[in-house]
């Protein structure tokens, strides 16, 4: 039962995870691109932990946090960005 | 290390001092410091004279690199020792002319005594060693030596064209004959002459002999001037006076003829060497004496002159290896030319060697060597005049002068080449004594040219520099002495057959001798009407006629085109390979990495396509492969759907996060292959390298922002599609016939056990294979002082630099 439960779930990401694609590379603005960026990083943390329940490992649970931070450091390094033109501001400007 | 030893390498070590005398003894000219040793070389090379008479060799052997069979052997023969009279004899009479020519305060004597003294012990060199790796290497210090001197006036453009001139060319027959000599090791397994003679019957038979003897003769042919390489020659003439003299008439041009008496005894029997040799001489023979009455420089004359005479000794030489056809010594008749080469060698030594010095003197005395700026030199001049009539007219081959005998017997041997059966001589042999008396002919012009233009004549004092005048007795010492031996050599002839010509000819024939034979050498005056007495009236008569009639067909020498000339032809050749070079090397190296970049692909799919076709490698086999899941299918199109669209979108931020979404994409792969580390550190590095595109990118110059979509280009996408096939088609063939298994079972059995770790990957990284770890540890700490220090220090280049 959990396996289909499992596999279906894998599917969703996985078509998600292509829709999410599609608009990385439609995107129309570079906003729209960031946060489909943001939101494959969470699907993969989706994706990461429910290959790790099929392949009975706890080897991955890192890699769920990690992707979590990166994504999150990155999309806020991407606004930065967007909004200010610089990720890290010189001290002489400030 | 033996007195003979020391004796071959004094003047090399004895060149050490002399910048010190220049130094120390302002006063007196460094020439009197040089001017002993070269006597007592010769003194000591004549103590040899009673011992090869009675045909001992003296030999002496020092090792140098034993293993390779190269020791600096030096042999004392009747060839070698005749070359050491003439190199030491001419080299003090020279050194001693050199005293008087070159000006104390205005020259730099040092370096000029400096490199003759390199030049005389690379010469002595030469003649004296057995071995030829030692020969070798002093030919190629003779070659740079006379490149030395030739260039000695440096500030002068001619010169140092002269001097690069023949440093090419006698460079490249160098090396040739290194070749041949390597060649010949590979035949017989040993570098000495000796015992290269001792094994030449069979090596007749060997597939390099041919190919040894052309390489051979090339480095003989470049070294002694003959057709075609003797354009370095008349251009040579660039150096000082004494050096023309000394190495351009005397010694470094003979040594290819010595080379070639030397090693008849190993390619003699072979009709080839007597071809090339032959020929070749011939052709420079005619050649040189046609085109000498064309020079209007007095040591142009003496240049094409020289290069003449080196192909009549060598005509010779050629004639008389097919004496080694004919067993019976008693009536072999063909080693006429044999002892006619070397009795000309001898005899043109000491004429050239004095006509030079007496272009010296005339050049030293009025400002000029043209001549047609000069005449009437006889009554200002009396000294030099006679000098210079001895000289010429033993060059023309008039009695009683040496080259008189010389000459006649060179008809004779040209003449009895006609009797030979052996090459196909019976039918073109009769070429060879009408090429040698026409040749004569113009021989006998030149030197009349020479003579009487220069001493006759009417005298144009408006057109000298100087007021003309004897030179200083010192100057005029050594010519003196070289023509009193032209008169002594001519009238007393046998004086040089039995101790010198005969030993000689007994080291370049010697499987013609038996135990205890010696050849019996008889030159002789007048021996009745035979058809040589003939020839050589003939020349004279046909050549005072040409001489009356000179201005009427001296024109006919402009017929030849300029274009045509071998000179000219040189000169195109090198400018065209320089400029070919320069196109070529600009056709390729476009400075764009772009190009660079295909060349290295399309060579990278050729050359492992070609090693996959040749080596029948592509396998294709199922049979190991594990079974392909919905996850792994999934990831790739991820993969291929984005990698495929970088190459389409039109920004470069697009391309950035495209290319980060590959990055995460290949880290979930490593955690779908149960790679942990691997995803954690791929997540990582990943996110850091997509920030540093966005930092690179965010600066790029505001001209290139608006970028547009690349552009397609079919070659890059032939070789991107190319690339990427080959290697697919390696790895799945490489997968498929895997030939051992791995070695990580090891590692499973072993990281608790012996490393304490749970982890393998980590274990591995650091306690299997920690070195590996190190390295990449500096390879970062270099990549990050890097890059601190391209951004911190800012030293700007100047432009000019």
């Amino acid at each position: 039962m959990l396996e289909i439960v499992i596999r279906i779930s894998l599917l969703c990401c996985s078509l998600s995870m292509l829709g999410l694609i599609y608009r990385v590379i439609k995107g129309p603005t570079v906003p729209d691109r960031v946060i489909a960026l943001d939101a494959i990083g969470v699907n993969l943390v989706a994706i990461t932990a429910l290959i790790s329940i099929v392949l009975k490992s706890h080897a991955f649970l890192e890699i769920i946090l990690l992707i979590g931070i990166l994504a999150f450091i990155g999309t806020v390094a991407f606004a930065k960005y967007l909004e200010k033109g610089v990720i890290i501001e010189h001290e002489r400007t400030r | 290390m033996s007195l003979l030893h020391i004796a071959i390498v004094s003047p090399l070590l004895y060149s050490i001092f002399i910048p010190i005398f220049y130094k120390n003894f302002h006063r007196i000219h460094t020439g009197w410091f040089v001017l002993p040793l070269p006597v007592l070389l010769l003194i000591y090379f004549l103590s040899f004279l009673t011992n090869i008479t009675k045909q001992n060799t003296v030999i002496e052997s020092m090792q140098w690199i034993p293993s390779l069979g190269i020791n600096f052997t030096a042999k004392a023969d009747g060839l070698g020792l005749l070359f050491a009279l003439l190199i030491t004899g001419i080299g003090a009479l020279v050194v001693s002319y050199s005293i008087y020519y070159l000006a104390k305060d205005k020259e730099k004597l040092n370096t000029f005594y400096v490199y003759l003294l390199l030049f005389m012990g690379a010469m002595l060199g030469i003649v004296l060693s057995d071995n030829l790796v030692v020969m070798y290497a002093f030919w190629e210090l003779t070659s740079f030596s006379s490149f030395l001197l030739i260039g000695f006036w440096y500030e002068r453009d001619q010169s140092r064209y002269g001097a690069q001139k023949s440093m090419l060319i006698t460079v490249f027959g160098g090396l040739s004959m290194l070749g041949g000599i390597i060649l010949l090791y590979i035949m017989t397994g040993t570098f000495s002459i000796t015992e290269i003679i001792h094994q030449s019957p069979v090596l007749f038979q060997h597939d390099l002999f041919v190919p040894a003897l052309i390489c051979v003769l090339l480095g003989a042919f470049t070294k002694s001037a003959q057709f075609p390489f003797y354009i370095w020659l008349p251009d040579a003439m660039e150096a000082p006076t004494p050096v023309s003299a000394y190495l351009h008439s005397a010694t470094m041009v003979k040594a290819g003829i010595y080379l070639v008496a030397r090693l008849t005894p190993v390619f003699g029997v072979s009709s080839v060497w007597f071809w090339l040799v032959a020929g070749v001489g011939m052709i420079t023979l005619t050649w040189g004496s046609v085109f000498a009455i064309k020079q209007t420089d007095l040591k142009g004359i003496l240049a094409f002159s020289t290069v003449s005479q080196l192909g009549m000794i060598m005509s010779l030489l050629g004639v008389g290896s097919a004496a080694l056809h004919y067993d019976a010594l008693d009536n072999n008749i063909f080693t006429v030319a044999v002892t006619a080469a070397i009795f000309h060698l001898i005899n043109h030594a000491t004429f050239k060697g004095s006509l030079f010095m007496v272009a010296g003197i005339i050049d030293h005395e009025t400002g000029t060597r043209d001549i047609r700026k000069l005449g009437g030199l006889m009554h200002f001049m009396p000294i030099t005049f006679t000098i210079s009539l001895i000289g010429t007219f033993s060059m023309a081959g008039l009695p009683p002068f040496n080259g008189f005998l010389s000459k006649e017997m060179f008809f004779t041997a040209m003449v009895r080449v006609t009797q030979m059966d052996i090459f196909n001589l019976e039918t073109v042999g009769v070429l060879f004594p009408i090429i040698a008396w026409v040749a004569s002919i113009f021989t006998f012009l030149y030197s009349m040219m020479l003579f009487f233009k220069t001493f006759t004549g009417k005298h144009q004092p408006e057109k000298l520099e100087k007021k003309p005048h004897e030179a200083p007795l010192g100057m005029l010492i050594p010519p003196v002495i070289l023509v009193s031996l032209v008169i002594i050599f001519g009238l007393f002839p046998n004086l040089l057959s039995e101790s010198l010509i005969s030993p000689a000819m007994a080291s370049i024939l010697p499987s013609l001798l038996g135990a205890g034979e010696e050849f019996v050498v008889h030159i002789s005056f007048w021996h009745g009407f035979t058809i040589e007495v003939f020839m050589t009236l003939g020349v004279i008569l046909l050549g005072i006629i040409l001489y009356k009639t000179l201005p009427k067909w001296i024109k006919a020498y402009g017929i030849m085109p300029k274009k045509f000339s071998l000179f000219h032809l040189y000169d195109r050749l090198m400018e065209g390979s320089q400029s070919v070079s320069y196109k070529v090397t600009n056709k390729y190296m476009t400075g764009s990495i772009h190009s660079y970049l295909v060349y290295i692909f399309a060579f990278f799919i050729l050359i492992l396509l070609l090693t996959l076709y040749w080596k029948e490698a592509f396998r294709l086999d199922s049979s190991n492969v594990s079974s392909i899941g919905i996850y792994e299918c999934v990831l790739a199109l991820f993969v291929v759907v984005s990698s495929i669209s970088i190459l389409f979108v039109k920004s470069r931020m697009t391309s950035i996060i495209l290319l980060g979404a590959v990055g995460y994409t290949v880290s979930l792969y490593y955690v779908l292959f149960r790679a942990p580390d691997l995803a954690l550190t791929q997540l990582v590095i990943e996110t850091i390298s997509v920030a540093l595109f966005l930092v690179c990118f965010y600066h790029l110059p505001k001209f290139h922002r608006y970028e547009t979509r690349m552009r397609f280009k079919i070659t890059n996408a032939l070789v991107s599609v190319g690339v990427g096939l080959v290697v697919t088609a390696i790895a799945l063939s490489a997968h498929s016939q895997k030939l051992f298994h791995s070695i990580s079972k090891y590692y499973v059995e072993n990281t608790y056990e012996e490393a304490a770790g749970k982890n393998m990957v980590n274990v591995i990284l650091v306690d299997f294979r920690g070195f590996d770890t190190l390295f990449e540890i500096t390879v970062l700490a270099i990549a990050s002082l890097g890059i601190y220090g391209m951004i911190k220090l800012r030293i700007y280049r100047r432009k000019d630099g």
